[in-house]
């Protein structure tokens, strides 16, 4: 195992809580001040390709906390054994196992999701925050810290996709998971009262549009700034 | 001593058939469950060139089932309108991308017949499958004909790969509404099928072929109307049977 490879390694103590303050910063930080899509700016392909509504994000966020969360264990348990030369493609084949088992579990029994997210599903092989947390935590780290390691950074990729979804379906569709909020807002006003739809949330650029204004407000909020 | 090539090798080893049988495995289980998802997708989408998707989004599974069972019949024809009788060929199963790659003459051509309220003996509307190209894949489709063989009475598209927002759009319910009463021949009788043209927001309400395009997905329009153009010409042969029957008959 090479030492460079991992971020930070920790002594934990035998009597450490399950949810002690320590493990709970692993799941809280990606959440803000570490989020892997706009601090880290990682996973950022998927963000833009999924999230045109909030249903096939949904299901594309449930599947990347399933895919992150297990290979973190599962590299965890074999970090002692991998041998070093050959880690990443031992990442991949592990990675690559559980999203097709992901897709395999979707095309049985959520046919239409399965349809929808098509290609994006298979993608999630590719992205960076799974290969990421797998060689700076789990290759380091015991499997229970790095499930929550995995639970955090998958939280974090969840909630800004869901955040960027939410955005683009409600001008981009007029709706919010499939709800046409605008045909109500218009029921109650009267037909005078036309809300269109605005194509440009529908395409990638819109994607970009609410990332960047989202890490904006992020920043703003934080003072995080890119050394 | 976890480096040596040896190691590398075994591990390297081991972990494939683990991960191997642990895939195979999966794909094996979840087999059943797979085709009951695929077949009852079909079955939707064939039933939506009839009915709206509203009603078939409100419908269970188990009740898409029962209203196709009651509604819908099928038969296999050759390019000639010959209805192919040979065993173990049922209109469900005939696989369209499958045969697409054989030459036109050799292909099966599933029809699809809607009776209204279970009643078996009045077809209500013919249901032809679709498939062509679009701009990036395989786009696909049902276009249902009214008894006049004639009128369309609904159509469903599909598509693999389109691009949202663009020619993904083939999918909306608004866009296929276009082709509600199209013709798909003209006064002297010849076969012209329904073009959707380039552009997007003119009135194609008075002409009978032509419907509204979508506006930055002319490639995939182009393939909509070429897999309609060449899917209606294959059935011609039976069309021209169903129409010269019923001209008999209503003598």
């Amino acid at each position: 195992m090479s030492a460079e490879t991992i971020e930070k390694v920790i002594d934990v103590k035998p009597a450490e809580g399950l949810i002690s303050k320590r493990r709970r910063k692993l799941v809280t930080d990606p959440l803000i001040d570490e989020n892997p899509i706009t601090i880290q700016v990682l996973g950022i392909c998927s963000a833009l390709a999924v999230t045109t509504q909030m249903k096939p994000t949904l299901v594309m966020s449930i599947s990347v906390i399933f895919v992150i969360v297990l290979s973190n264990v599962v590299i965890s348990l074999m970090r002692n054994t991998i041998p070093s030369r050959v880690r990443i493609i031992v990442q991949l084949a592990v990675v690559a196992t559980l999203v097709t088992l992901v897709s395999e579990l979707l095309k049985a029994f959520s046919y239409d999701m399965y349809k929808e997210l098509s290609v994006f599903i298979g993608l999630i092989i590719t992205n960076c925050i799974v290969m990421g947390r797998l060689e700076a935590f789990a290759m380091g780290n015991k499997p229970y810290d790095s499930m929550l390691d995995g639970l955090g950074s998958a939280l974090g990729y969840s909630w800004i996709i869901l955040t960027v979804a939410f955005f683009r379906e409600l001008f981009g569709s007029g709706a919010v998971f499939g709800i046409p909020v605008y045909s109500y807002v218009s029921g109650i006003f009267g037909d005078d009262f036309k809300l269109a739809n605005n194509g440009l949330m529908v395409t990638p650029v819109g994607a970009f549009i609410i990332l960047g204004l989202i890490v904006w407000v992020q920043r703003s909020k934080t003072g995080y700034v890119e050394h | 001593m976890q480096q040596s090539n040896t190691y590398v090798i075994v591990f390297s080893a081991v972990l494939t058939v683990i991960l191997g049988f642990l895939l195979s495995g999966s794909a094996q289980f979840l087999a059943p469950w797979q085709q009951e998802a695929i077949a009852l997708d079909k079955k939707k989408q064939i039933l939506g060139a009839v009915i709206s998707g509203e009603e078939i989004e409100a419908m269970t599974p188990e009740q898409v089932n029962e209203f196709y069972n009651n509604n819908i019949s099928s038969t296999v024809v050759d390019i000639k309108g010959q209805e192919v009788t040979a065993e173990g060929v049922t209109a469900e199963k005939v696989e369209i991308a499958k045969f697409y790659k054989k030459p036109a003459e050799e292909r099966q051509y599933p029809v699809f017949m809607y009776h209204e309220l279970g009643d078996r003996s009045k077809v209500k509307s013919y249901i032809f499958p679709l498939y062509g190209a679009g701009l990036w894949d395989a786009i696909w489709g049902y276009v249902a004909l009214d008894t006049d063989m004639n009128t369309i009475g609904g159509i469903t598209l599909a598509h693999a790969a389109e691009t949202p927002g663009l020619g993904a759009r083939i999918t909306e319910p608004g866009v296929q509404a276009r082709y509600v009463g199209k013709k798909i021949f003209d006064e002297n009788g010849e076969l012209v099928a329904v073009e959707m043209k380039k552009g997007e927001g003119k009135d194609y309400s008075s002409n009978p072929h032509e419907v509204d395009g979508l506006s930055g997905a002319t490639i995939t329009a182009v393939g909509v109307n070429n897999m309609l153009s060449s899917y209606l010409s294959y059935y011609s042969a039976y069309i021209e049977a169903k129409n010269s029957a019923q001209a008999v008959a209503g003598l």
